[in-house]
Order: structure tokens, then sequence, then C-alpha cells
């Protein structure tokens, strides 16, 4: 718990800054049987970020990368819009869709375990041929779609609460499971830790990391089904563009390490919501466009510097921990880590 | 005593990881000119007082005094720039860097503000010349043999105009000829003046080289003696605070053995290991004995797939090809490797997920051990190998050697193996922990366990073994049944020639 604090820290200050730009910031309603709030919408919007980087979180935890989560959410819309706009059925439109995701993150997962090429490349292959695949689909069109059912993925409500709210819901749910409850998640740290160890504990450690990367896309491509959704329409150039970075920057904050081994899904979905809120708080209190991009920079390098222990111990001179009363060389006892 | 004054003093130094009182009030002085040797078991906070002295760990209480000045280290840095350098246990070198690059790493000889290689490769031959050693400077670290390594690192903390040097378990992967240079290394540097801290696990290495000793206990100071005036006797009950009593040849009487297990007929694996026959028994304790590097982690890896071997192996009569670890896992194999921090455990991880991790991994993922079960399991195994502290749930990193390779042990312990392979397993650890992993084999053996048993001291292969099967160059060159005309000197002889008699 006390590796969430700090970013649980964060996320209430950038409410609270929010609180003093907008009075009516908290305020949550039941208009027309929707909920409706500043709050909800930080939550509906910021669900595609959440869904892709809970993927991101186990990749990152097996000391991997995923780059190709962008496109996969652009291929993901892609496909489906074009299934409905051909009336092939929602159903189908969007069980092919995730089916194509799937493929595509088992695809990264073969590169990285069997043929052994580094993640961050691996991926990067289906980052860019991932694009050109989306408006292959899309033949180079943006794809616009009318179909109600559709709607409700990305745009919809279901018993007051947007439907995207209670998917993230349900995915961080089967998520904790297959993680917390099975052994999934002590094994990914394991081989995030410790690849050659874990071999010889007898850890598959290929069938994992396959796994894993088929996890992530499959985030990905329900993130890409509510992109499009949302906006009813399928821009394989633009849906998804550069989320891979929030994600992993939403990993990072949320306290898991890039080098792998111990993860936080719940951490994982504070940084996605302090990400989320950060673009919510640029348009509330009104950065000017042209510094938006400049203004997130210099918000995230500070909240990744509070986060560090490093930092804080440099900059407050103390440790984390209250020490026992030294004698004589206190003034001269510094920290290292 | 009348001794010159001390360069080095600390005192009341107390230092707490969560859940573990590593150090409680602890002083140690070192004089110039003297060998002083750190004694106490796995556990006792040796490694924790060297870091803390070196600027790893800040202590929580207590001062250091260096010439009578008060200092506080905050970084090896600072530690090695004021004169006092650190050879570490694990080598902490680059091994993909040269020899050259690791010795003067951090220190390169520049000229124009570029680094002057001539020169870097000219310092870095003479200060190993020092150690009467000659290597070739700019080829990579890792075409060297760990005990070479190890060397390399000794030249590396010579290279300061050191005025104290810490020399942490420096013998424990070296072989007798390279303890013996090193030996000369260290007296030639206490003639100069040097005070040297001296930590092993060898007695009789305390006894040949120090002057003083500091025993430590459970994080507490015990004492500080002149080695001339304290027994062996007396050190060993001072480290476990008790009388140790005497170790009898633990394999008892020769038996003959109905049940082959695992045989191997011209298994190899070419650079590796020349092919090899050996068989080994149910309830079979078999040594390998043989110099560092002779192959003896090489038959071990080969015996439990981690590598792929060519030749014909079987178990329990079935012709087997084992391609991965967990095959052999599954034909009830285990094997608990030399080096913990690279093949065996996961330092992320708690002691509690270490342990079940092969139990675990047998199941696969879909069906977690239950907690019920966990804890069970750990809380049995923790208390029967003496794993200290006693709490499960911290990360085992936190945890000293010996507790380190206990881990390791319980972790393939509960797998209940047919056939468990020990690859140095009481390396770096001390001598209580020592005597309990014996006496496990032992009863392990007793209980039908066959037992691949490699080490480096004979006397405990010897102690151990029902057989012994020398390997040297990568060659398995002998195999002798433990009788009692089987002596440490008979495979020493037997090493030497090559098996030629």
């Amino acid at each position: 718990m006390r590796r969430l604090l700090w970013p649980i820290l964060v996320l209430a200050a950038l409410l609270l800054v929010n609180l003093i730009f907008t009075p009516g910031f908290f305020s949550i309603q039941l208009r027309e049987g929707h909920l409706y709030g500043s709050l909800i919408d930080i939550l509906r919007f910021g669900a595609p970020l959440i869904l892709v980087s809970l993927g991101m979180t186990l990749v990152i935890a097996t000391g991997g990368i995923d780059l190709s989560v962008g496109s996969i959410v652009a291929i993901s819309g892609a496909l489906a819009c074009l299934q409905i706009s051909q009336d092939q059925g929602l159903f189908a439109a969007v069980a092919l869709a995730l089916g194509l995701c799937t493929l595509l993150g088992a695809w990264n997962g073969f590169l990285v375990a069997a043929v052994g090429i580094q993640p961050i490349i691996a991926t990067l292959i289906l980052m860019v041929a991932g694009r050109g695949l989306a408006q292959l689909i899309t033949d180079g069109q943006i794809i616009t779609v009318n179909d109600p059912a559709f709607k409700l993925i990305g745009g919809g409500y279901l018993l007051t609460v947007p439907f995207g709210i209670l998917i993230v819901i349900a995915v961080l749910a089967i998520t904790v499971f297959l993680t917390r409850r099975l052994a999934l998640g002590m094994l990914i740290e394991s081989v995030g830790g410790n690849a050659e160890a874990s071999r010889l504990a007898g850890i598959r450690a290929r069938g994992i990391i396959v796994m894993v990367y088929a996890f992530a896309a499959l985030c990905a491509g329900v993130a890409g089904l509510m992109i499009s959704s949302n906006v009813s329409s399928a821009d394989g150039n633009n849906a998804g563009l550069w989320i891979e970075l929030d994600a992993i920057l939403a990993v990072v904050i949320g306290g898991t390490s890039l080098a792998g081994g111990r993860f936080s899904l719940g951490g994982t979905v504070i940084g996605a919501l302090i990400i989320q809120t950060l673009t919510t708080t640029i348009y509330s209190i009104g950065v000017p466009p042209e510094t938006t991009l400049l203004f997130k920079a210099l918000v995230v390098t500070a909240v990744c510097l509070i986060q560090s222990q490093a930092f804080r111990d440099k900059v407050f001179h103390r440790r984390g921990r209250a020490a026992p009363p030294r004698p004589v060389t206190e003034e001269k006892v510094r920290v290292s880590t | 005593m009348d001794a010159p004054a001390p360069i080095l003093r600390m005192s009341g130094i107390g230092k707490e990881f969560p859940g573990v009182r590593a150090l409680d009030r602890v002083d140690l002085r070192l004089l110039p000119g003297e060998v002083h040797a750190l004694m106490g078991e796995n556990g006792a906070g040796k490694s924790t007082l060297i870091k803390v002295l070196t600027g790893v760990h800040t202590a929580d209480e207590g001062a250091v005094e260096l010439a009578g000045k008060p200092v506080a280290f905050g970084s090896p840095l600072e530690a090695r720039q004021a004169g006092i350098s650190t050879v570490y246990q694990e080598v902490n070198l680059c091994t993909n860097l040269s020899v050259a690059e690791n010795i003067l790493i951090g220190r390169e000889p520049r000229r124009f503000g570029r680094i002057d290689w001539q020169r870097m490769r000219a310092r870095a031959r003479e200060l190993l010349a020092r150690m009467d050693l000659d290597l070739d400077v700019s080829a990579p670290l890792s075409s060297y043999s760990l005990a070479i390594q190890q060397m390399v690192a000794i030249a590396r903390a010579l290279d300061v105009e050191a005025r104290v040097l810490i020399l942490d378990e420096p013998t424990s992967s070296l072989d007798a000829d390279e303890v013996g240079q090193l030996f000369q290394v260290m007296r030639r540097l206490k003639d100069e003046g040097i005070a040297i801290l001296f930590v092993t696990h060898f007695l009789d290495q305390v006894y040949e080289i120090s002057d003083r000793m500091t025993i430590l206990r459970n994080g507490r100071l015990v004492g500080e003696y002149l080695t001339r005036e304290l027994s062996q006797v007396e050190l060993v009950a001072k480290m476990i605070g008790q009388e140790l009593e005497a170790l009898d040849k633990l394999h008892g009487e020769a038996r003959s053995f109905a049940t082959p297990l695992v045989e191997a007929r011209d298994l190899g694996r070419p650079g590796a290991i020349e092919p090899f026959t050996l068989t080994i028994h149910e309830g079979q304790v078999v040594g390998l004995a043989g110099l560092l590097g002779s192959g003896r982690t090489e038959v071990a890896r080969l015996l439990f797939g981690a590598d792929h071997a060519a030749g014909q192996l079987s178990i329990g009569g079935e012709p087997v090809t084992l391609r991965t670890p967990r095959a052999a896992m599954g034909h009830k194999i285990a094997f608990c490797s030399e080096n913990r921090k690279r093949d065996g455990l996961i330092e992320d991880l708690t002691v509690r997920e270490n342990i079940v991790l092969a139990l675990q991994a047998t199941r696969g993922w879909t069906r977690p051990v239950p907690r019920e079960q966990q804890d069970e399991l750990v809380d049995k195994y923790v208390k029967a190998l003496r794993i200290s502290p006693p709490n499960p749930e911290i990360p085992v990193r936190n945890l000293s050697g010996g507790n380190q390779q206990k881990v390791l042990l319980a972790r393939w312990l509960i797998l209940e193996p047919r056939l468990l392979i020990l690859d140095e397993p009481t390396r770096g650890i001390d001598v209580g922990a020592k005597t309990e992993i014996q006496r496990l084999v032992a009863e392990l053996s007793g209980g039908g366990v066959a037992v691949l048993f490699i080490s480096a001291e004979l006397e405990e292969v010897l102690r151990l073994s029902h057989k012994v099967a020398v390997l040297r160059d990568r060659r398995m060159i002998a195999e002798l049944p433990n009788d009692d005309e089987l002596t440490k000197d008979v495979i020493m002889e037997t090493i030497a020639s090559g098996g030629r008699t």
C-alpha cells in the first residue's frame, strides 16, 4: 500500500487544482438516467488508456515493452468499423477485431520469446507496420458507421454508468484474478526479475511471454473499439496515436519498474488516471493550446521526480523513515540510494 | 594491547533493515600493518558492517573514525577516495569490458580529455605484475576464470592509494595455489602498513594469515581477540555460541546400491565437458571432485537439462532426453545452482515466493498452490533449515548469503526429488550452516534420495560421498569408491596425475 501513496497524493493534488479553477468539479449529477460530471468524464475518457496500460503493465513486468499497442488500437477500430459498414453484424465484427488483435499480440510475443528479438525492436515492427495495416483496412479513408449497438461500447450507458467504465472494471477484475488469484502474477514477476533463474526453476517463460503480449494486444483492441465507437468512425492514421507512450508513462508512474519484476495493477490505474486528469486540467485551467505538450511534459517530469525516493531524500536531506537518534555524526550522515 | 593507534575505529554501529536488526552496537578497530579477520556465521552482520564502512549503507547509529577524524561516507566512491578499498564476495566487475578497463574504470588515465589507452594498459599490467599475474589486459574479462576475475578485482582495489583494504570472502573461489598467491600479496601490503580486513569462512586461512580477529554473532559483537591467543575450537564456539560436536564420516558403512537411478553413458557437450559415463543409485551420494573450471558444474547442468547434451541418459531404466530443466524436474531431478544470484534466486520476490517457485512452476499458472499449503510448506522449511530471519514475507535480497542458500535448498526439497544435484551448496557459508546442510544430505540419502554433491572442499566430499568422481580439464578421469583407502591425498594425486596410475 505504501507504494501507492505517492501516486494517490499526486492524483489528489491534481484534482484539487481543478477544484480551485472549476468550483463545481467534484459534483456528480444524474441527468436523464445518466451520470454526469467532470470526475465521470475523466473515468470515461481515461478508459481506453487504462485498458492499454493494464496490458502494458504485464508486458513491462516480464522485462519487455510493447510499442505496437497504438497501432493495434487503430487496427481494431478499423476492422470493426469496416465489418459493421458492410453489415456483417456487430458481434462478428467485434469478435473478428479482437481476434486479430490477439493474434498480432501473440506474434509480438513469438518474436520476443521464440525468436529472441529485443522487445523494443520486435514491437516496433508492428508499431510501424500496424498503422499501414489499419490504413489498408480502411483503404486510407475514414470509415463512418451508424450502429446504435456499436455506439454503446464507447459512448453508451448501462444502469446510469458509462459503458466504458464498466468494461474497465471488468477487465481489471479479470486481470487481478489471473495474476493474483491464480499464479500468473508470481510467474511473470519471476521471469521479469531473473529470466535464467526462472528457467532453472522450471518456469516455461516462453508461453508466459506470448500470453502476456497477446493479452496486451487484446486490451488495446478493446480500447480501439471504445475509441472508434465513441466517435462512430475509424481513423487508421490517428486512432490511438502515441497512446503507447502514455501507457508506458502510466505504468511507470504507478510504480512498476521498467526493468521488470514486481508490478502493481492498482498503481497503473492511478497512473493512467493521473495522465487523463492532467489532460482535463490543461483544458480547464486554460493552458494555451500551443504550450499544452510542454506543460504536460513539465508536470510529468515533476511527478516522476516526486515519486523517486532518491530525489526526495536529496531534496529533503533526510531519510524516508525516521531514524533513531544518532550521536555526533548526525549532520555528516548522508544518504545513498 | 600495546599496538600502534588504530587507523580505523567504528563504534556503536547499529543498522536495521525492514524486519531485520542487522547490526546492534558493533565496534571494530583496524590497526595499520595488520591483517584483521572478521568472523561470524551467516547473518552475523559481517557484510552489513563492511557495507556501512564503505558507504554502501548508512548506519542508523554509531560513529566511524579514520586516522582519528570522524568520517561518514555517502557512497563507495567517497570511501575509496578516503583510502578504503573493497573487494566484495560476489565479484562486481563488468565481464564485457577488458581487464584493463575493469582495473582502471572511473580512473582512466587521460590525455587531452581522451582516454590514453596505452598508458591504461601499461598501468594495468603493472598492477597485475605486483600480484605475479600476467594477463592479456586488453582481452575481455569474461575470457578469464572466476578466480582470475577475483584477482583482477583485487588489483583494482590496489590501484587506489589504499590505507584500508577490505577483502570480503576473496578466497571462496580460488584454488590453493591462488590462495597462496593472494596471501603473498596480502603480506606485502601489510608490510607497507596497510590495514587489511579479511572475511572468510576458511578457518585455516584465518590462522595462516590474520593477526587479530573480531567475532560477531547475530549482529552483536562477541569480542576482539589476537589470533594466536584463540584456539580454533574456541573460535568456532564463539561464532556459533555453543560447542560444536565433532562430525564423523556421515556416510557410515560402505554400502552396495541395488537400484540405479540415473545412468549417463557417453553424455557430453562439445566445448563444455567430454563425454562421461556415470551411474547414480537410489540413496547414493556421489561426490564430484576437481579443480575450479574442471567441468563440475557442466556435468550437473547436463543432468538437469539446463544445457543440451549429446549421448545417452536413462532415468529409472528408461532412456530420456532432457531438453529443458522442466523436463528434468518431471523426472524428479532438482538442481541447486552454484551462482545463487544469477541462476538461483529471484531477488525481487519474497522468501515465501522463492521457496514455492519451483513447485508452482510444475503446476503451471492455472493451478496456484493454495496459500495455506504455501504457508505450511514454507513454515516447515524455514524452521527445519533455520532460515533467519524467520519472516517469509521479506524480500529474499535482505537475507545473508547462507540463508539465501537455504531458501534455494528449500525450493528444491519441497519437490521431494529423487536426485538432488547440489553445486557448491556450502560455498561462502559458515560452519554451523555447513554442518546442517551436510547432515541434511546424509538424511536425504538415508531416505533413498540420490545426491550429486559438488564441492571444492575435498574433506566435505569425502565425508559425505559413497563414491567420488574426479574431474580434470573438462574430462571425468576416475571414479573412486569411498573406502578407507580414499583420502584427500589420493584424490589430489588422482587430479594431479590425470587419472593415470
